[in-house]
């Protein structure tokens, strides 16, 4: 029996706890990610991070949830009051949903009833977790536009930017999935990766979903929508108290979602490590909530560990690197993808398809060979012309030379220095 | 449960209660989104009640089970074309209103013969699929799958179609870029052109930039100049803008004194 058909015999009162479950999920792991995410960038610039409020600081999000929904709930004489609630609310009640399609759980044995821990299935889901996130980011969009400042503005157009170039590249990289997995269906996808997990045959396309699955969530280094240091706050510049909140709320639940599906589509969904299978017996089909978790933290790291790591791209940077990167890159390797699929279907023998796929690997390095010294030429045609000397100690450029040459160099100062110290 | 109640509603000519109920709920919100659509001020809100109506759309074709067709209407409509709208609106402004000036001239008898064949042509295939040539139901529609029938469709017997069209829509993005593209894309005054420039000067005085305005702890507005070591105050220090107005505060009263008269 399929999981699909499994789901599908679920009667009333368990549709009703599993949604219970996913909306306690997310909420609670939204705590646990405000603090974990705390913690470890303060680990990471060498702080301690919230330690105050409970055992390890770990109460500090709700704390800090019960002061933000007690603070003064203000709407800018300028906005559009409609939009503006509006707004938060759309991002919000989306975020949630895309987990309906999420499998969580193998079989497992629920109040009594076998089942498995997943709300529903499509033969679509995938393309409507994909509808759901379009429809998320108009609560940014909306919510920039109807502040009625300048800084909201610039963070919603940007968002919607970001969002038409993002998504393209996201589509693309699932499209791998899904032709070797047959089938758009989460359940199925998940089933098809019980030898080899996506991440490892389908590499190129798990490491486009990885940096999409980034700038789609609008966080660092693709986090131009709110840039704290250039726009103040973005998107929410304007808002306070509960509807700030639930753009909080949103964000987290987002990463949450995009772990869960990359998890999903590329690591395995809720299946053990490999050479770890032998815990799927153990306590039956619960145990590989902790593996489906356990994924979704290491994502969660992930994320992190970026914010932690890299700066914020520039804008021009940015979209260069959506549109003439990541989306070229991905139609390419699609094409490659579904003519080795058609080989291997066709039964063509292993040497033509060997030599077919060093024939492209040898044509890409030598593409990027011919572009890397071009833009190398390019460049060493750009230098800098001779110019007068400077009347100004500045540090010469390459091809200069000081024109003061009796300055003397920091390592024929170091025994006068000596000589005074003694 | 749900999908017995997808296929509840499925026999051809009636309509299954929860389907009912779904369309007396959806279709007058729809109706009235539509409406307006062409009622509202705000081209904003236009967009937004054109994005619902898109959405609503999108929940009956799922309700009667054209998932793949409702989803990608999300996808494609909702998520892309009327984002880009949005977009498109916001550059524009936050208060601009609908203007009223034709643009194009004459063009308005040819999109009302356009509009009215269009029209036809609609009302004419959902006669024939009505009337003339009674459809194959739903059911043997999505036999093999939903997507999968789809699929076939598209890529056997509309196969041209599909490629015309798709070569279509290419030319109209192609179209668009080449119209829309100027030569001088970059604006000559870059960051880096700035840079060179200062550093191409006869004085490299001010090729660090210039110095920031205020008189260190004691005054830090912008129209106060800032002193140099000597005590006289640096004119470069306060924007143009209001050097030219005249708006420049005496930063003399900010000296500190000497320290012989500080003890006085």
């Amino acid at each position: 029996m399929t999981t699909t058909e499994l789901i599908g015999q679920d009667p009333g009162w368990l549709i009703l706890v599993k949604g219970l479950f996913i909306f306690v999920f997310c909420v609670v792991s939204t705590l646990m990610a405000v603090w974990g995410e705390r913690r470890i960038v303060a680990r990471m610039q060498m702080r301690l991070g919230p330690n105050r409020v409970g055992k390890f600081g770990l109460l500090q999000s709700l704390a800090d949830g019960v002061k933000l929904a007690l603070k003064e709930d203000l709407i800018p004489a300028a906005a559009d009051k409609i939009v503006f609630v509006v707004a938060p609310i759309i991002s919000a009640t989306t975020c949630f949903m895309a987990f309906a399609v999420i499998p969580f759980t193998g079989k497992v044995n629920l109040f009594g009833h076998k089942t498995a821990l997943q709300l529903t299935d499509l033969p679509v889901s995938v393309l409507y977790i994909l509808a759901i996130a379009s429809i998320g980011v108009y609560g940014i969009v909306l919510a920039g536009w109807s502040s009625g400042s300048t800084y909201p503005l610039l963070g919603g157009l940007r968002s919607s930017a970001q969002v038409i170039s993002y998504e393209v590249a996201m589509g693309l990289s699932l499209v791998a999935v899904f032709i070797y997995s047959g089938s758009m269906s989460t359940s199925e996808i998940v089933a098809a990766q019980h030898q080899w997990w996506f991440s490892v045959i389908l590499f190129p396309s798990f490491a486009i979903y990885v940096i999409s699955m980034v700038g789609e969530t609008n966080r660092a280094p693709f986090d131009l929508a709110e840039a704290e240091g250039e726009l103040v706050g973005g998107f929410h510049t304007e808002y306070s108290s509960l509807k700030f909140a639930l753009f909080f709320l949103a964000e987290y639940v987002n990463i949450v979602a995009v772990s869960a599906l990359a998890t999903t589509l590329f690591m395995g969904g809720y299946h053990a490590l490999p050479g770890l299978t032998f815990t799927e017996s153990w306590l039956g089909g619960w145990f590989t909530l902790f593996w489906f978790v356990g994924k979704i933290v290491a994502f969660f790291f992930l994320f992190v560990w970026l914010r932690g790591t890299l700066p914020r791209l520039r804008y021009d940077q940015f979209m260069k690197f959506g549109w003439k990167v990541l989306i070229p890159t991905s139609l390419i390797w699609i094409l490659v993808l579904a003519t080795l699929r058609v080989m291997s279907q066709r039964a063509v023998s292993r040497m033509v398809l060997l030599g077919f796929s060093i024939g492209v690997v040898l044509l890409v390095v030598l593409v990027t060979t011919l572009y890397d010294r071009n833009s190398a030429k390019a460049k060493a045609a750009a230098h800098l012309p001779e110019m007068p000397q400077p009347s100004f100690p500045v540090p010469a450029l390459p091809g200069q030379s000081l024109p003061n040459q009796n300055i003397v160099s920091q390592f024929e100062l170091v025994p006068e220095l000596e000589n005074q110290n003694g | 449960m749900l999908q017995s109640a997808f296929h509840f509603g499925l026999t051809i000519g009636r309509t299954g209660t929860p389907e009912a109920v779904q369309f007396w709920i959806l279709a007058p919100l729809a109706v009235m989104a539509a409406l307006g659509i062409l009622l509202v001020k705000k081209a904003v809100h236009s967009a937004l009640l054109m994005a619902w109506v898109m959405v609503t759309l999108a929940i009956f074709y799922i309700a009667e089970d054209a998932l793949f067709l409702g989803i990608v209407q999300i996808v494609v409509y909702t998520g892309a074309v009327m984002m880009l709208f949005l977009f498109i609106l916001m550059l524009v402004g936050v208060d601009s209103s609908e203007s009223f000036v034709e643009n194009l001239k004459g063009q308005r008898i040819p999109s009302i013969i356009a509009a009215l064949g269009l029209g036809g042509l609609i009302a004419s295939l959902v006669g024939r699929a009505a009337v003339v040539s009674p459809a194959a139901g739903l059911a043997a529609a999505n036999a093999g799958g939903n997507v999968q029938g789809l699929a076939k469709l598209l890529f056997t017997q509309y196969v041209w179609a599909f490629e015309v069209v798709s070569a279509l829509l290419i030319t109209a993005a192609l179209g668009a870029m080449v119209l829309a593209h100027s030569q001088k894309v970059r604006s000559p005054f870059a960051q880096r052109d700035l840079s060179v420039a200062r550093f191409r000067k006869a004085s490299l005085a001010d090729a660090a930039g210039l110095p920031t305005s205020g008189v260190f702890a004691r005054h830090n507005a912008v129209d106060v100049p800032a002193l140099l070591p000597d005590g006289s105050p640096a004119p470069t220090s306060v924007s143009q803008t209001l050097r030219a107005r005249g708006d420049i505060i005496s930063s003399s009263g900010f000296e500190l004194k000497s320290i012989e008269e500080q003890e006085d």
